[in-house]
Order: structure tokens, then sequence, then C-alpha cells
């Protein structure tokens, strides 16, 4: 068994000021092992997105924010963030966002973005080396025209050929673990299988893991290995990808599953807001179990 | 097409000036007051009153009188002023240098301090330099350009008299002749240093006097669309692929703060040329401000109309500016310009 990249370990989370908190996440753990696909699934204010901003480091600064437990990355600690984890992103921790063309800045072309994504880390590289390395990005990710790209704002392309360019600056410094979180929820459907394909490939050809944020459940089953299920900031079940979607155990899982809309008609149903089976405890399929005595 | 907007921005300007004179032109003579009698004072017969008044076309209805104005203007003459008895145009091309140069310097310190302050106030959003800074942008904001005149002469010309009070030169110092009107300048072109500094000595506290309003207005505008794009989705991205904060603040969140904050930063600079007077009272400063107020005491006709017009004109133009920088900083205006 390879070794995880990521491990999360009772992670909890409140938001709030020193007196007056609110509790998101109630002890979550998770793992991700070296080029392994791994889905976090939840509905929207389960938690999902905030654990994978704690995992980059991105929420700690504020004050307002109280994490505890563990999150090792790449060999540190990042519970706290700090300086660690922030030179780590871009270049061994990147992320992949809903909307490609909100995530990049409008006022610069991609060109300077990109520069400024390949010397994340403090990297020391030349404008010359910055732009081929940039055009070979993008080469990679299909894109036609690629001086064209560079000298473009956000605005200029189509929603999927942003997120191409994201996948490129995501995957253009070789992270060990990208972060995807809900990629491509904002853009239609057609174009979000194809760049959920894209981004499938690369990360399987460099061995490159992921952890997939998602509440589309279709999505999750032809990208992912193994899939957490999260429900108001836990974790109720865990298993491969096959043994949840053939055998769901936790009634919250079943409800999610049973969600689905179906193309035979009947209309969307009902997820129940709230049930009391749903906080059941978590359920672990067999040989799922997190690392014991891990070393990421 | 960046050519063809402001092709478009002039002529709209042009309008709006001509709608200026002829309101200015109007409440000017609808005024109290006889200015051919206020202009020769109480000792002169009514007969030289009413000689200035014919001279003048005063006695003319008003129509007549803006046709006549119209057909001086064409030539470069805004008539005469009734009581220093020159053209108009001389006594504005005396005293508006010094009123430029002590806005621009004004301005150039407003968006020096201003920005950075701006800046920082975002960057360190509710911790300590966020409320130092929004504390001295408050009181900037709050206080009376003349007031700052005041405390800055109290304690840097008074208490700890580093810095002269009045006027643009000491004595001693010969004037600088050059083109522009603007001693910074003109001794520079010169190559006379020690006129040059002295000149700088003149202009730091008047112009941060005037300065400290829209400097405060400058940084709590820049804060408050920082912060606001701090939220934006792309800064986010920014920090998820470890550009660096210091570079997040100064570059990526900072130029699309300040594509809305140049608009108002524009009308900031151009309500100087009015505040300027009660600052150019204060520090004995020859500008134009000072002859504005003199004139209209004196119910000055044309120097009223002259007057009112230029600084109407230096408005305008900072608009025009403003748009065409804000129309380069902004690539969405930039581009859909390019297009059409």
């Amino acid at each position: 068994m390879t070794e995880a990249v990521l491990a999360i370990r009772d992670l909890r989370l409140a938001f709030g000021s020193r007196r007056s908190q609110s509790a998101v996440l109630h002890g979550i753990s998770l793992h991700v092992r070296a080029g392994e696909k791994v889905a976090l699934v939840g509905e929207s204010g389960s938690g999902k997105s905030v654990t994978a901003r704690l995992a980059m480091g991105l929420l700690q600064e504020s004050p307002k924010v109280h994490a505890t437990g563990s999150i090792r990355f790449d060999g540190i600690e990042a519970i706290d963030g700090g300086p660690e984890i922030a030179r780590r992103r871009g270049n061994r921790v990147a992320m992949i966002f809903q909307d490609p063309t909100s995530a990049l800045n409008p006022t610069f072309r991609i060109r300077g973005q990109f520069r400024d994504v390949l010397r994340s880390g403090g990297r020391r590289i030349s404008v010359a080396d910055a732009d081929a390395r940039a055009e070979a990005a993008l080469a990679e990710v299909s894109i036609p025209d690629l001086k064209r790209a560079l000298d473009s704002y956000a605005f200029q392309l189509s929603g999927g050929m942003n997120q191409r360019v994201m996948i490129a600056m995501a995957l253009a410094n070789r992270p060990a673990l990208l972060i995807a979180d809900e990629p491509g929820t904002a853009l239609d459907v057609t174009v979000q299988a194809q760049t959920l394909a894209l981004m499938h490939d690369l990360t399987e050809k460099r061995g490159t893991a992921v952890l997939l944020i998602s509440h589309n459940l279709g999505v999750v089953r032809e990208f992912a290995d193994r899939v957490y299920v999260i429900y108001r900031g836990r974790i109720v079940e865990h298993g491969t990808t096959a043994q949840l979607f053939r055998d769901p155990l936790h009634p919250y899982t079943r409800a999610l599953l049973a969600a689905i809309p179906k193309i035979s008609g009947g209309g969307l149903p009902d997820l129940p807001e709230r049930s009391p089976d749903f906080e059941s405890p978590m359920i672990t399929h067999e040989g799922c179990g997190e690392p014991q005595g891990f070393s990421a | 097409m960046i050519l063809k907007s402001t092709l478009r921005r002039i002529g709209a300007a042009l309008i709006v000036m001509i709608g200026i004179s002829m309101l200015i032109f109007a409440i000017a003579r609808v005024m109290p007051g006889d200015p051919a009698r206020i202009a020769l004072g109480p000792n002169a017969t009514a007969e030289q009153v009413a000689a200035l008044r014919f001279e003048r076309h005063l006695d003319a209805s008003l129509p007549v009188q803006y046709f006549e104005f119209l057909k001086a203007l064409s030539r470069g003459d805004l008539g005469r002023s009734l009581y220093t008895n020159r053209p108009v145009t001389t006594d504005i091309a005396q005293f508006l240098p010094a009123t430029l140069e002590l806005v621009v310097v004004s301005a150039i310190i407003m968006v020096l301090i201003g920005l950075p302050l701006g800046i920082m106030s975002a960057h360190f959003r509710g911790r300590v330099p966020d409320h130092l800074g929004r504390l001295i942008a408050l009181i900037g904001v709050c206080t009376p350009a003349f007031v700052w005149g005041v405390i800055l002469q109290l304690f840097f010309g008074y208490f700890w008299p580093i810095f002269p009070i009045e006027g643009r030169l000491l004595e001693t110092t010969p004037v600088p002749q050059g083109p522009t009107g603007f001693y910074l300048i003109d001794s520079l072109a010169t190559g006379n240093v020690s006129t040059f500094f002295d000149a700088l000595h003149h202009l730091i506290l008047p112009a941060l006097a005037l300065a400290m309003s829209g400097l405060g207005q400058t940084a709590r505008l820049t804060r408050a669309n920082m912060i606001d794009v701090y939220d934006k989705p792309y800064v986010e991205m920014e920090r998820a692929y470890g550009f660096k904060p210091f570079r997040i603040a100064t570059r990526y969140a900072f130029r699309p703060a300040f594509i809305p904050t140049l608009t108002i930063l524009g009308l900031e600079f151009a309500a100087m040329l009015g505040n300027a007077f009660l600052v150019e009272k204060v520090f004995g400063w020859p500008g134009l401000s000072r002859y504005g107020v003199e004139v209209i005491i004196r119910k000055d006709l044309d120097a009223i109309v002259g007057t009112v017009l230029i600084i109407a004109a230096a408005f305008l133009i900072m608009n025009i500016v403003v748009d065409i920088l804000v129309g380069f900083i902004n690539p969405r205006i930039r581009l859909a310009a390019g297009k059409g």
C-alpha cells in the first residue's frame, strides 16, 4: 500500500469569535494516497469545501477560524496553516475551481498569471522559460492557439477554454495532489464532461493524486477510486466507489443515491432535509480503514 | 477607436463649457450691484460710470452681451478686468500656474500616500495597521483643508519651524523665468537647483494641507474596493496557487480595485481646484482661487466669467484624462473600444 499524500485526522472546525462559535466539522478523517482519486461527496453546506480549503491552509489565517486535529501533507503538518503549506501551494498541491472564468483575474492576461503560478513557492524562473513552460502546459490540455490564449484575458475565452487553462495551471508544476472543488459546475454538461475526462487522463498519466469535491454522484462514480460521504460535518460512509455504489449501507448515502434523477422519469426524488437516521454511526467498507501510524 | 471615443468626450465637454459659460454669464450679471460703480469707486461721477457702462456694453441686453463675449472669445479674448484693468487672460496666465502647481503637487501627494495607505489597510484588514490606516484616513477626510493648513503651520512653521508658512519663494530667491510658470519645472529647466529646493520647501505644507482630504478619501476607497476584490474567486485562486500575499495586494487585487477608485480620484483632483482657495488664503499663495474670490467680491464681470471657465475647463480636462486612463487600465473597456 502506497503512502498517503494527504492524511487528515480528526479535523474539527468552528467559525466565530472566541466566545460564540458554531461548529462546522466534527472530526473528519480521510486520506489520499499517491496517484489515487478520492471523492468527497455531500450536499452544499456539508463541509466538503472548507475541508479542502483547510487542507491547503487557505482559511487558517482568519481569526474567526478555529481548526483542530491534524492535516499531514507532503511531510508537514498544516493544521495551523503557515509558511510551509503556503510554499507548497501551486506546486505540491493545486486547486481547480467551480467556475474557471471567475477564477482568473479579469485585469491580467493569462500569460502574467501563468508566470506567477510557475513562480509559486519562491521558484526563480526567467520570463522566457516561464512562457515556454506555460505554452507546453497549454499544449497538453489541447489548446489550439497557444500564443493567443496566453495573450488573452479570461473574459475573451470560453468557459471550456478557461477550464483547460486552469487545468494546465494546476498541473504545470507537477503537484502531488490536485484538489478539484466541484470542477466546472458552472459550465454546461458536455464541456464539464470533456474537461473532467481531460483532468482524469492527465492526472492518471502523471500519477497525480486527486481529491474530488462534488455533489454529483454521476461524476464521482466515473472519476473516483474511493469515496467519502460527508453529512453535516461528519464522514458517514467510506468505501471504494464500487462498494459504495453497489452496496450503500448508511441511510444518508442511500438517500443520496436515491436522489439521483432518472431518465425514466418520476421527477426528482426527495432527499429529506434531515432525518435521525442520517446521524447513525459511520460505516467503513471492507479494506478501507484510515491508515494507522501514518507518515504523510 | 480610443481616439474616436476621446473625440466624442471632448465634444461633450465643449457643450458643457458652452452651458457653463451661459450660466455664469447670466448669474454674474443678475448679482446685485453695479460693476461700473464698484470699479470706479464712490467718488466717480455719474457720467464716468455711464461712460464705462457704455464702453463695456453693460446697457445692452443679455443675449447681445453674450454675443459680444463669444465674438471676443473667438479671438482668445476674455475681456478686461475692471479691477486690475488688464486683460483677463493676462491675469489668469499670471495666477493660474501657481494654483496648478499647488494642485498637481497635492494630487501627487494624495496618490503617493493615499493609495499605499488603502492597500495597507486592505492587506491587514481587521488588524492594527488597518485600524491605524483607517483612523488617519478618517481624520484626513473630516478635517477641512484650511484647518490642516493652520495645524501644519502651527507645528512645522511655529513649534518646530522647519518649513516656511507663506509665499512661493523666499524674498531673496529670484523668480525663475520659464514657459510653464511652475517654479519647480522652470527652475530645473534653467538648472537652478537652489531655487528648485526653495520652491519645493514652500510647496510642501500647502500641498499637504490641500491633499489631506483627498488622501483620506483615496485610502478609504482603495481599501473598500480592495476588500471587495479580496472576496472574488480569482483572489482565492491566486492564494491557492501560491502567489505572494504582497504581490496580490500590490498587483492582482490592486488593479481591479483601482479602476473604480480612479474615477473618484479624478473628481477629488478637480475638487482641489476649489478647495485650493482657502489653502491659498492661509499660505499667502498667489494663485487663481484667491484672484477668483477677489473678483467676485468686486463684481468684476469678465474676470468672474473667465476664472470660472478656466476652472470648469480644468475640471472637464481632468475628467477626460481619467476616462482615458480608466479605459487604458480596464481591459474590458479597452478591448471593447478596439472592436467598435
